[in-house]
Formats: structure tokens, sequence, C-alpha cells
């Protein structure tokens, strides 16, 4: 049990490092679509949420996990189609809108 | 190879997809298709689950998926870009939420199941809720404070930070009692104890701090989403949510710290400081006897179109009145005049990173106009006008110089060195710090009072005339 533990944290702590080391070098101009894109990917807990929401038990956890599929699918959908409205609008030179 | 190794490459595959999305988020050139790549990660990572063995009914998942993109694509069509920084909180917060849920759902599922709880495993249940919880209404809070449903200036009252510890020992108390003995009778119960009390330290956590400081916050909440999610990923010990996790985690970390050192304040003073809560009367220099020199927009419009250098700085003054498009239209005319503009951007101007360079984005201004405050600080002492837009502390030097001003320290823009300074304010009402600037009774300051839009719209006018 521990050694699953372990293994996890082991992926948890190396992912910190690479997070840093790509997050560092993201220009201020973009901090706001990097943490509404960001939001988006931390949305990924709809993994967890569809493996117990479609369990079909219908116990307590499927409901559970059917609310939260909800609630991480607007995380997800939101947060990239956002991010990418926003991105869309940063252009080099001016005139060149949609 | 099996059906589950298969699932497992293809959490893989998305892991990869959102490091390389990160990664092109480095220049704007690159960062729209790296998102996109991101997006496809995601998308991968929903179908694998959907193909899980554990997946049994279909009809109902696809009623909450098509009901949560439906609220999502509509939120993100229809949200102004001045409202960004309470949709990102607001989706912070249901990203939280959903992390909270799944962690009590596989509680409940492992108790009905009949399997074993292991201590690492209801450890990890713990943690989801709380940091899941916390992030909800911690998020939730400041979606209402920047969408001013309630008010933007800190809450404070008698005994907060004894109650705030007193209700996080709470949730660590019945958290250690889940992990004891996750199979109790009362363990399910303890376990929304958890949930519910948790929520309440979100909400107390998030009061006390003040409009300006939501940067911070909502750096900080991105960081709790991301974090919550991992710990979703302990407990299911799925490592394609703990990478995930763990990449916006240490995101949010990053821009908590860029912001703080913006402000020159620690972490822990943005939390438990409540700056601003009460206005401070500390400054050294007092505004009275000083006199401010009020023009017209005609005057400043005449003072811009002679300029060969301006450097435009906005604050959150220009959100507020949705000026933005109205100065790129004031920049486009002094431009074809001869003169250079360019926009001075200070890490903190706004209510989330980043804010300005969006709103001029959206603007249509080329981003390659708008510097960050290292690069353009030298700048100033050869730059004819220096116009502020709606922004006040981040230009205040007493930050350079008066020891006893409260945000002393805090780098700022140095529009006091530029040769003149026009400074548009609604009033002299001093700014959400509740320190007088003395730069608006320098004699190179001139001041055009109003709404900055109104004012701007006036300016461009006439500047068509000169």
């Amino acid at each position: 049990m521990l050694e699953t533990l372990l293994i996890s944290l082991f992926i948890f702590v190396l992912a910190c490092f690479v997070g840093f080391e790509v997050i560092s070098k993201v220009p201020q101009m973009l901090h706001t679509p990097l943490m509404s894109g960001s939001n988006a990917i931390s949305g990924i807990t709809i993994v967890g949420a569809i493996l117990v929401g479609g369990t079909g038990d219908w116990e307590l956890n499927t409901i559970l996990g059917l609310v939260a599929v909800v609630f991480a699918m607007i995380n997800v959908v939101g947060g990239f189609l956002v991010t990418d409205r926003m991105l869309d609008m940063f252009k080099k030179k001016p005139g060149t809108e949609k | 190879m099996t059906a589950a190794n298969l699932i497992e490459i293809a959490y893989l595959v998305a892991s990869v997809l959102f490091i390389l999305g990160l990664k092109r988020m480095s220049s704007p050139a690159t960062a729209r298709r790296g998102m996109n790549y991101a997006a496809l990660g995601m998308l991968v990572a929903i179908a694998a689950a959907i193909l899980d063995h554990k997946v049994t009914t279909y009809r109902w998942l696809l009623v909450v998926l098509v009901a949560g993109s439906a609220v999502g694509a509509y939120m993100a069509r229809t949200v102004k870009m001045t409202a960004m920084p309470q949709m990102v909180a607001l989706l912070n917060g249901f990203g939280g939420l959903a992390s909270a849920l799944v962690g009590w759902a596989e509680h409940d599922r492992l108790l009905f199941e009949g399997l074993p709880v292991p201590a690492d495993v209801a450890t990890t249940i713990v943690l989801s809720l709380l940091i899941g919880a916390v992030t909800f209404t911690g998020s939730v809070v400041a979606w209402a404070k920047l969408q001013e449903v309630m008010t933007g200036k800190p809450i404070t009252f008698t005994g907060q930070k004894p109650l705030s510890a007193l209700v996080f020992a709470a949730v660590a108390a019945a958290g250690i009692a889940v992990v004891v003995d996750p199979l109790a009778p009362a363990a399910a119960g303890l376990l929304v104890a958890v949930l519910v009390v948790s929520a309440v330290l979100g909400v107390l956590l998030v009061i006390p701090i003040g409009g300006a400081d939501m940067p911070v916050v909502i750096s900080l909440l991105n960081s709790y989403s991301g974090l919550a999610a991992a710990m979703t990923g302990f407990v299911l010990q799925n490592h394609l949510l703990i990478v995930s996790g763990a990449l916006v985690g240490a995101s949010g970390i990053i821009l908590t710290q860029i912001m703080c050192k913006a402000m020159n304040r620690s972490l822990a003073n943005v939390l438990f400081g409540a700056f601003g809560a009460t206005t401070q009367a500390a400054s050294g220099k007092s505004a009275a006897g000083l006199t401010v020199r009020s023009i017209t927009p005609e005057d400043a419009a005449v003072q811009l179109a002679y300029a060969s250098s301006v450097i435009v700085v906005p604050g959150y003054g220009m959100a507020v009145a949705q000026a933005q498009h109205a100065v790129r239209e004031m920049a486009e005319l002094i431009e074809k005049r001869g003169g250079e503009v360019r926009y001075a951007i200070h890490p903190v101007a706004g209510r989330m990173p980043g804010h300005m360079n969006v709103l001029l984005a959206e603007a249509n201004v080329p981003y390659d106009k708008l510097l960050e405050m290292d690069q353009i600080n030298d700048d100033f002492q050869n730059t004819d006008v220096a116009i502020v837009i709606g922004a006040n502390d981040v230009v205040n030097p007493a930050a350079r110089t008066d020891r006893s001003s409260p945000i002393y320290g805090m780098p700022i823009l140095n529009v006091d060195q530029a040769r003149s300074i026009i400074v548009l304010k609604r009033s002299m009402n001093p700014g959400f710090a509740g320190i007088e600037n003395e730069l608006f009774y320098d004699p190179k300051t001139s001041m055009l009072f109003g709404d900055a839009k109104t004012s701007i719209t006036k300016v461009v006018q006439e500047l068509k005339n000169v």
C-alpha cells in the first residue's frame, strides 16, 4: 500500500518540477490566458468523476460523481474556450482582426 | 495488450499534451496552438475514462457531459474581457468543487463495496475534500467581490483569526478521526463535516482580503484547484490526475510569488494583513496645503498631439470604465502625427495577473507595444508625456521615498520621471490601499478628472481637430 503511495508521490514531485520549469518561462503578458488555461487543465478531475459517476450503481457515489462531472465539464469547456478567445486577440500587428 | 493498458497509455499521451501545451505558452505566437494541444489532451483523457470498464451506464453520463459543456461554452462566449478575473475565479471554484465531490464519492464507493480503506487513501480523501471545498467557497467569495455582489473592501471582525484557527482545528480533528477509522459508522458523517467546515474555512480565508489584493488570491486559488485535482489523483491512484494537478499547482504558486513580489509583500501579509481595511493616516506627507492642477480634455489633447513619445500606464480604472478601445483610438491618432506610443504594464495592475494585457489585446493593441515594468522603467525620463489611466498605487513615488508608507518598497513604474504627466482619475479619492499619492501634486502633473472613457473620448475628438 505504502509502495503505491510512494510511486504517486514520486510522480507528483517530479511533475511539480516540470511545472515550475515550464511555467516560469511564460511572459507576464500571457498570465491571464495561462491562468484560465491551466485552470481548464485542473478540470482533469473529470476523469475521476466519470469513473465514479458511470458505474450505474445508483448509490450516493454515482450521484456525487455525476454532479462532479457537470462542474468539472463547465471548468474544462469554459476554461479552454475562454482561453482560446483571449489568445485569438493577441496579435503582433493591428488590423489583422478576424 | 489489455484495454486497461491502452487506457493508461492514453493518459500518458494526455499528460504529454498538457506539458507541451503549457510549454508553448512561452510566446504569444505559439500559445494558441499550445492550448489546442492541451484541449486535445483533455479530449483524449475524457474518451479514455469513458471507455474504462468501470463505466457501464452512458445515458446519464452523456446528459451531464452535454449540460456541463453547454454551461461552460455559454459562459466563455458571453463573458466580457473586463470580467475575466471573476470568470477565472468561478471556474477555479468549480474545479475545486468537482475534486471534493470525487473524493467524497470515492469514500462512499469503497464503503458501499465493502473494500478496505487504507490510511493513505483516507488521508488523501480528506485532503481532497479540504482543499476542494476551500477552493470552491474561497473562489465564490472572490467572484462575489470582483462582481461587486458584495463589498470589495476587506471584511474584518474581532476574533477573526482565532475563529479561522478554530475552524481549521475542527477540520483537522474530523479529518484525523476519518483517517483513524475510515470504516466506522460515523466516518461518512465525519467526512461530510470535513466538507462543510472546510467550506466555512474558505469563506473566512477570503473575506478579509481587499479588492486590490485579488491578483494574489486568484493565483493562489488557481494553485489550490490544481492541488485538489492532484489529491483526487492520489485517492484514485491515477497518475494523469497527479501530473496535471501538479502542473497547475506549480503554475498557481509561481503566479502567486510574482504577484507578492510585485507588491513587496509576503504571502502571509496578503492573506492575513487585511490591507486597506483602515484608511492609513501613517503617510508622512499629508495632502494639506498642496494643490492639484486640473486640466480640460482640450489641454490634454494639445499636450499629446505635440509629444514625440508617450507612455500609457493603464490600471484597474481603465477596466472599470471599459476605456481600452478609446485608448487605442487615442494612441493611433498620436501615432498618425508622428508620436511614439507605448504601454507600461505593472504586474499587479488590474485584478488578476495579465489583466491589462488582455484588455488592450481585445482593443487590438499589438502586443509588442505592451512592455513590462523592467523593460520600460528606464525610458520614462526620456518620455514627453506619461498618461496614467485609472492607476494609482503602482505609480506612487511614496513606494520609493516614504518609509512610513504602507507600500514602501513596492516596485513602481517611474512615471514621475517623465517630462510631463497626465493623470486620468474619477476624483481625488485615494486608491484602494487608501494612501495619498504625491504624484498628483507634482508640478509636472496635470489631472484630468472624470470617467476615463468619457475623458479619453473627448481627448480623441480634440486630437482630430488639433
